[in-house]
């Protein structure tokens, strides 16, 4: 009975241990972004161009009247993009020739991972809870780097104002949505061509309705994955979303994947480089010494072989010199010998 | 342009006029850029945020000079002492060329006075640009501390922090190496966040690497360029040191970047490989992307190779204004030309007249600045009372 107890206990705490593992690596690997975040689907086969979206989100945001009013449908002749004025614009493209236009809703994808955010240096966009992108013009220095990193083409700039310029982009009505609202575009679509809700469920939707009516979507979900997914998610009529006016081949890698690798070089630079500067100026350093000390070695050797040598020289010259003395002396030594010999041998002579 | 015409009293040489010109058209812009906002003077447009003064301004700027950190360290780091005079002449000229870069990007943004913002106020650490505009402030700084012993020898008196400068030299050598490696990549990386808007040819995961790598030969075609010049002209101010070590340093730089550049081609082509890029090469942007490689790195590179071996030092002065016009090709390419490159040609970039006349203003400054202190303060020669001292 102890015995199966305690391997009872034994296992729970094995898939407790286990289990908690991989939640952990669930965390770090698999979750990404805000699970709750919401989102708009736009499909293109409900929207007829009527533009009221546009009229609703210059009304609701405050925005400066138009040249041309929103009812004006000829505006849809010619491609625009949002501007400083306008958050929102429709566009009509004509896929295939010959048969009905397709018009698709252009204004702030807000990104999962948003490239404007990413990009900026002084943190003024967020990703809010409620999955809007927001920006915070009282910290913005108006370098316009996010709408060089935009993928979209999205963020404008007041490039007529003097003093306060801002940068101007959809916000999904986030004002709105703190107050239990819906976007005003959305609320103002007169055909459902867009549904408020949670992305996740938006995601489910959309690729029921390509399932429900086979043929008539592209088999795909425009922001499911692209630049890491974006809230606003579309669905559009075949041939493609090329038709109209969407780039295809934007890839799934979000902004910070983008740019993470080149910023984690940072500090290996600035660890690597001082430690490899000083050390190569060590080494020149310690080479130029070596150099010195062996120039030095070299130069002592040098005397010293030629004073080895003089000495060498000098006292083979003092044993030479030497042994002609003795010579010499013996010389004289015999002369004179022979000398006092020959004057004893005269004198015995006389 | 000769300093001679002014001490003879003539004010009205031609450069004098040409600069009177243009400053005087440059205050008017200024009062336009700063009454009227961005869009009174620029072309700059939604779709086209960055134009020259961020393309000219700022990259091109930032990498010609790199002269600073490439001499300061053959010279400190890697033990070329004959290089010592030239140490002085490529640091003002970094200096200035930094505080030009920062002084334009008063223009480009839309609020200068929030420039300090990113640093002091609230970081956005996750972006390129909060690592570049870090880096240039402080290698600005560095750049300053550098340069500072010349104007206190000129002014006199300040000996106490002259030397104290002067023994900081080592360590600010090694900071501005570091600093350099880190921003001058990264204007490359501030690229990297916009894989569908750079053209293929140009983008690629080593745009960092290739704008470290060239800002190398860049600052050293600066200096022989730069030095070529100023011997033309301030050559009465040059004294032994500085003329002993001239021809060796023009030679060693031409070797040196011969070297660089080949590396950098290699880069060039591996980035195409890596991807399997080959086939845009044979469309109107291959045709571009050839003329700027094998016309402004292959070439130079060549020549400098040639002139080296040949001791030819003609062909390594025409090598190095060569390569400079290279690397602004480069960043025009990587900024402007080959960027939005899928936008019909209505949306495309032009500079205004007002962009070019701003671009041009700060060059005459950067110019005017550059003779008011080489024909004062001691930066090709060396102060006679500081002829002893190893700095």
């Amino acid at each position: 009975m102890k015995r199966r107890h305690f391997l009872g206990l034994l296992g729970a705490a094995g898939v407790t241990m286990g289990s908690g593992l991989s939640a952990q690596a669930a965390s770090s690997a698999d979750v990404k972004g805000l699970p709750n975040a919401n989102g708009v689907l736009f499909d293109a086969t409900r929207c007829i161009g009527c533009r009221k979206c546009e009229a609703a989100c210059n009304q609701v945001n405050e925005l400066p009247k138009p040249a041309k009013a929103f009812d004006d449908l000829t505006v849809l002749d010619t491609i625009r993009r949002t501007d400083a004025k306008t958050y929102t614009i429709v566009n009509k493209y004509v896929p295939e020739a010959g048969k009905p236009p397709v018009f698709r809703k252009s204004q702030c994808n807000h990104c999962m991972e948003p490239a404007c955010a990413s990009a900026c240096f002084v943190a003024a966009f967020k990703k809010t809870e409620t999955g809007a992108v927001v920006y915070d013009e009282s910290v913005c220095v108006g370098c316009r780097y996010c709408m060089v990193a935009c993928p979209f083409n999205i963020p404008t700039y007041e490039y007529d104002k003097a003093f306060t310029p801002r940068v101007m982009k959809c916000t999904m009505c986030y004002p709105r949505l703190l107050e239990g609202k819906l976007p005003g575009c959305v609320e103002a679509c007169p055909k459902e061509a867009l549904l408020y809700g949670k992305r996740r469920e938006l995601i489910n939707i959309a690729w029921d309705r390509i399932g429900a009516t086979p043929g008539r979507y592209v088999e795909h979900v425009y922001g499911e994955r692209e630049m890491g997914g974006t809230s606003w998610l579309y669905v559009a009529p075949k041939p493609s979303f090329a038709a109209i006016g969407m780039d295809e081949n934007l890839g799934t890698a979000s902004a910070p994947e983008l740019t993470s690798g080149a910023l984690a070089a940072v500090p290996a630079v600035a660890g690597i480089w001082p430690v490899l500067l000083t050390g190569l100026y060590a080494i020149t350093k310690r080479k130029d010494k070596i150099a010195e000390a062996e120039k030095q070695a070299a130069v002592a050797a040098a005397i010293a072989t030629a004073s080895a040598d003089a000495a060498a020289k000098l006292s083979e010259e003092l044993a030479k010199a030497e042994v002609a003395n003795k010579r010499r002396i013996e010389v004289e030594v015999t002369k004179a010998l022979e000398a006092a010999a020959k004057a004893a041998e005269e004198g015995e002579d006389a | 342009m000769s300093t001679e015409h002014t001490k003879s009293g003539t004010l009205f040489t031609p450069w004098n006029i040409l600069a009177g010109i243009i400053l005087a058209a440059g205050v008017v812009a200024t009062i336009m850029r700063f009454t009227m906002g961005i869009g009174s003077v620029t072309n700059l447009s939604d779709n086209n945020p960055w134009g020259i003064w961020i393309g000219f301004d700022l990259l091109c700027g930032v990498a010609l000079a790199a002269g600073g950190y490439t001499t300061s360290a053959a010279c400190y780091i890697f033990g070329f002492k004959r290089f010592h005079g030239a140490v002085r002449p490529a640091i003002l000229t970094a200096f200035l060329g930094y505080a030009l870069v920062v002084f334009a990007l008063n223009y480009d943004v839309g609020r200068p006075w929030r420039l300090p913002y990113p640093i002091f106020y609230q970081q956005g650490t996750t972006s390129i640009l909060f690592e570049v505009g870090l880096c240039v402030f402080i290698y600005l700084t560095v750049l300053f501390l550098e340069y500072l012993p010349a104007a206190l020898e000129w002014k006199r008196g300040f000996d106490k922090y002259r030397g104290i400068l002067i023994k900081l030299t080592m360590g600010l050598t090694i900071l501005g190496v570091i600093l350099s490696t880190l921003h001058q990549s990264s204007l490359g990386a501030l690229y990297l966040i916009v894989p569908s808007k750079l053209h293929p040819l140009w983008y690629t995961p080593y745009l960092p690497v290739m704008f470290f790598m060239s800002s190398m030969f860049a600052g050293m075609s600066m200096v022989i360029t730069e030095g070529t010049i100023s011997h033309k002209y301030f050559h009465h101010k040059m004294d032994g040191e500085y003329n002993e070590g001239y021809l060796d340093l023009q030679f060693a730089f031409a070797k040196a970047s011969a070297w660089v550049m080949a590396g950098y081609l290699a880069m060039k082509v591996l980035g195409l490989a890596m991807d399997n890029r080959w086939h845009y090469l044979f469309t109107g942007y291959g045709a571009w992307w050839l003329f700027e490689v094998v016309g402004f790195v292959v070439l130079p590179c060549y020549c400098y190779a040639v002139g080296y071996r040949d001791r030819n030092i003609g062909l390594v002065r025409v090598a190095a204004p060569w390569t400079v016009i290279g690397i602004m090709l480069n960043r025009f390419d990587v900024s402007l030309i080959a960027f939005n490159w899928q936008l019909p040609s209505a949306d495309r970039y032009f500079p205004s007249v007002g962009e070019i006349t701003i671009s041009l203003f700060v060059i005459t400054l950067g110019i005017i600045a550059f003779r008011f202190i080489v024909t004062r303060m001691p930066i090709f020669y060396v102060h006679p009372a500081y002829k002893d001292s190893s700095h």
